[in-house]
């Protein structure tokens, strides 16, 4: 582009590079200055952001191994943090795939099926899915205790009914791969049909397959969106073996025994990972955002 | 297309959606029901069961009179067992009773008949403690009738004792106590058993109570004064947040996209960050960040200006603090819609204003903000609903405190009306189930408003829905 410059193009560059440095030195401080903290000995410590002793012992515990102070005392690992990011994973895989596969056949009914009153499900789904959860919890929790009254391995403390309970936020995974459907060809389809092939034959062997990249890419989304979901998690889940990291890891930073330095090495520990796989699937993730999903 | 095939695809399609809409009736739209019912009932702590499983758990309230407990003895016949109770007590005399042969591995349900015995009747060897300890949870289950119809239970390793219930049923649901004969019924409207004169009795059971609720949060000065002041803020924490992200992403974006600045996909990047991180570590990190004591941002402030805000015990500090949180939260999300958004202007409008000779932020003012300001709306009233009910961030960061006080459920300062809403129902001993979703139900018509709105909104953005 072809723009004339004046002479304080030069100082304006200048100060741009400055002022968003600085902003991104005050996003960046609380990040580093949490693994800063994991290296720290104690939990009280206060120091510069490169820390000055390096000290594993936070780390030690995250990992769920003791560690014997300088003095002789022994510290048992505060909570189960490997149990309880194991606890999330199992939970966000087993949903993740259960939303995945309910989307899937979902998505292909409305993108390739003619039924009435097909526009007005999709909205009111999609209009459902904007009301929060966090205001429905008292009905959650009164469902899954009466659940729980019928079926005990699906009511309150189990992850099986949280499990269930996640399966519920397929709509906006349903509207995701109804319109990668769409860009494919039904004429692909019809030749599979003429060749003698069922309607679910067709979907099955035929569209499925091609359909792979976007279930992988619904499969990263929901999979982060339950890792993170914390108000269900902690309605549901109270006995500390059962929670997940999400409702977990609060319990560190409780006034009456405060373990900052082991929430910090728990905290990269666990968070790490996620945000990994998120920035991964940034690209996807964004797409998305401006089709007016927002991250819990 | 011929009628049959019509048919055969419509309950095809039904196959294929079934279990999507199912999941979204049974998990969202039913719980949204549900919260509205409950909000015009009295479900609480104290009023948690129904009224049928109320009367049977004060039915099943009983006293075990010692005065009449039997040793006994356990005696094989068989696969099943013979209970034989013998008077207790030195020099106790009296009538033995044995009953007939019990299956124990069965579920007894009716009472068993005892018989008196004369003499010495032949038996198995009795069981030995051993035995009896084993057997222990099928003896707790048993209930043996004498002739003159009072009931025996299980009262210890040794012994069977006459259970007298504390309760009768009476017609019409009512209750008798039998120690003094006095009579509670149900009264449908308050939910408990009451006398004559009011006095009611533990546990109470769920019943319909209109809009008590209702006119609770809205009549009772005590419930209202806390409710206006969390909505207030509720609004205003929803309303500044979207502003504050709104004003760095935007400038961000902007600033992102001019062509002459090096590093830009470095920096976008970076500042990326604070959204790729789980929400509750970051908030989490931030809550032990901004501790007085401990937290490094206090001991940066008391180095530099030599003071230690209190963030978690003043109300203001608090709110300010749950600002800045939100606003490092919020504004990569905001910078990555606007950078969309402005990457569909087309080039030749600036190039125009640069022959105009007009400067960057008549560029901005004059372009870049009123086309990308329509599109963007619909976006930030998302934004805003979704922090409307942002529990997650008000639970993590300061669980609502400090708190008012003098008001009887607890309410901070900090709460939005959801977290207050779940503190009603899940933190206070009284769990007012009800009340808080008579709140959640406010809650909804809220968000609904906002949802049409939007939803007329981006239909009017969107060019293939028409509109004008």
């Amino acid at each position: 582009m072809a723009v004339v410059t004046g002479k304080s193009q030069r100082w304006r560059i200048v100060a741009a590079h400055v002022g968003l440095w600085v902003l991104i030195a005050i996003t960046l401080f609380p990040l580093l200055a949490v693994v800063s903290i994991s290296l720290r000995p104690g939990n009280f410590a206060t120091g510069s952001l490169i820390p000055a002793e390096i000290s594993l012992e936070h780390w030690k515990l995250a990992l769920g191994f003791a560690h014997t102070q300088a003095d002789g005392v022994v510290v048992q690992p505060p909570f189960p943090v490997l149990l309880w990011l194991w606890n999330s994973i199992k939970v966000a895989t087993i949903s993740s795939l259960l939303i995945v596969s309910i989307s899937t056949t979902a998505a292909y009914g409305f993108a390739r099926l003619r039924f009435r009153f097909k526009t007005t499900i999709l909205n009111s789904m999609l209009l459902l899915q904007m009301f929060p959860v966090a205001v429905a919890l008292v009905a959650i929790y009164a469902i899954f205790e009466a659940i729980g009254g019928v079926i005990p391995w699906l009511g309150i403390e189990t992850h099986g009914g949280l499990i269930v309970a996640y399966i519920g936020g397929v709509a906006m995974h349903i509207w995701t791969i109804k319109g990668y459907f769409e860009t494919i060809p039904t004429e692909i389809e019809e030749c599979a049909k003429v060749d003698g092939a069922t309607s679910w034959q067709a979907f099955y062997k035929v569209l499925l397959p091609m359909a792979v990249p976007i279930l992988m890419v619904v499969f990263v989304l929901a999979f982060i969106g339950t890792i993170i979901e914390y108000p269900i998690a902690s309605v549901l889940l109270r006995e500390e073996p059962n929670l997940t990291l999400a409702v977990g890891s609060k319990y560190y930073l409780y006034e009456q025994r405060y373990l900052w330095g082991d929430f910090a090495a728990a905290a990269v520990l666990s968070g790490l990972p996620i945000t990994l796989v998120f920035l991964a699937a940034q690209r996807w993730i964004v797409s998305g955002l401006t089709s007016g999903g927002v991250k819990g | 297309m011929t009628a049959k095939t019509t048919r055969s695809s419509k309950t095809q399609a039904w196959r294929y959606l079934f279990p999507g809409v199912l999941a979204m009736l049974v998990f969202v739209a039913f719980p949204l029901v549900y919260t509205v019912q409950i909000g015009f009932t009295n479900y609480s702590a104290s009023n948690l069961l129904s009224e049928e499983r109320a009367r049977a758990y004060l039915l099943d309230q009983a006293d075990v009179n010692e005065n009449r407990a039997f040793g006994f003895s356990v005696h094989p016949d068989g696969d099943a067992v013979r209970v034989l109770l013998t008077p207790q007590g030195d020099g106790a005399s009296g009538e033995r009773y044995l009953s007939p042969a019990i299956a124990l591995a069965k579920a007894a349900t009716e009472p068993v008949a005892m018989q008196p015995v004369a003499g010495n009747p032949v038996l198995g060897a009795a069981f030995t403690l051993r035995q009896t300890i084993e057997q222990r949870s099928a003896l707790m289950a048993l209930r043996l009738s004498l002739p003159d119809h009072s009931t025996l239970i299980y009262a210890g390793l040794h012994e069977f004792a006459v259970f007298e219930p504390l309760w009768q049923a009476q017609t019409g649901g009512a209750l008798k106590r039998l120690a003094d004969g006095a009579v509670y019924a149900p009264n449908r409207d308050t939910g408990y058993f009451e006398d004559a004169k009011g006095e009611r009795l533990q546990p109470g059971f769920k019943v319909g109570v209109g809009f008590a609720n209702y006119a609770r949060l809205f009549g009772d000065a005590d419930m209202r004064g806390p409710f206006v002041s969390i909505f207030i803020w509720t609004v205003v924490f929803a309303g500044l947040t979207v502003l504050f992200s709104t004003a760095i992403g935007m400038t961000l974006a902007v600033l992102l996209n001019w062509e002459a600045l090096k590093y830009r996909t470095l920096y976008r990047t970076l500042l990326f960050l604070p959204y790729a991180v789980p929400g509750f570590i970051s908030i989490l990190v931030f809550k032990g960040l901004f501790n007085q004591n401990f937290g490094e941002i206090n001991a940066i402030l008391d180095a530099v200006f030599g003071v230690k805000p209190a963030w978690f015990a003043d109300p203001l500090l608090a709110k300010t603090m749950i600002l800045i949180v939100n606003t490092w939260l919020g504004y990569p999300y905001i910078m990555v819609l606007c950078t969309g958004l402005i990457k569909s202007i087309p080039a030749d409008l600036y190039e125009a204003s640069a022959i105009a000779g007009a400067k960057p932020l008549t560029n901005f003012w004059r372009i870049t903000a009123p086309l990308i300001v329509k599109p963007l709306t619909p976006l930030l009233i998302s934004a805003f609903a979704f922090n409307f009910n942002n529990f997650v961030l008000i639970s993590l960061l300061t669980d609502g405190r400090p708190d008012y006080l003098n008001t009887k459920l607890p309410a901070g300062t900090t709460d939005i009306l959801v977290s207050y809403t779940y503190r009603i129902a899940f933190t206070d001993a009284g769990a007012n189930f009800g009340l808080a979703a008579a709140i959640s139900t406010v809650i909804f018509f809220l968000v609904a408003i906002l949802s049409l709105v939007n939803l007329k909104l981006s239909q009017s953005n969107d060019p293939h829905k028409g509109g004008h």
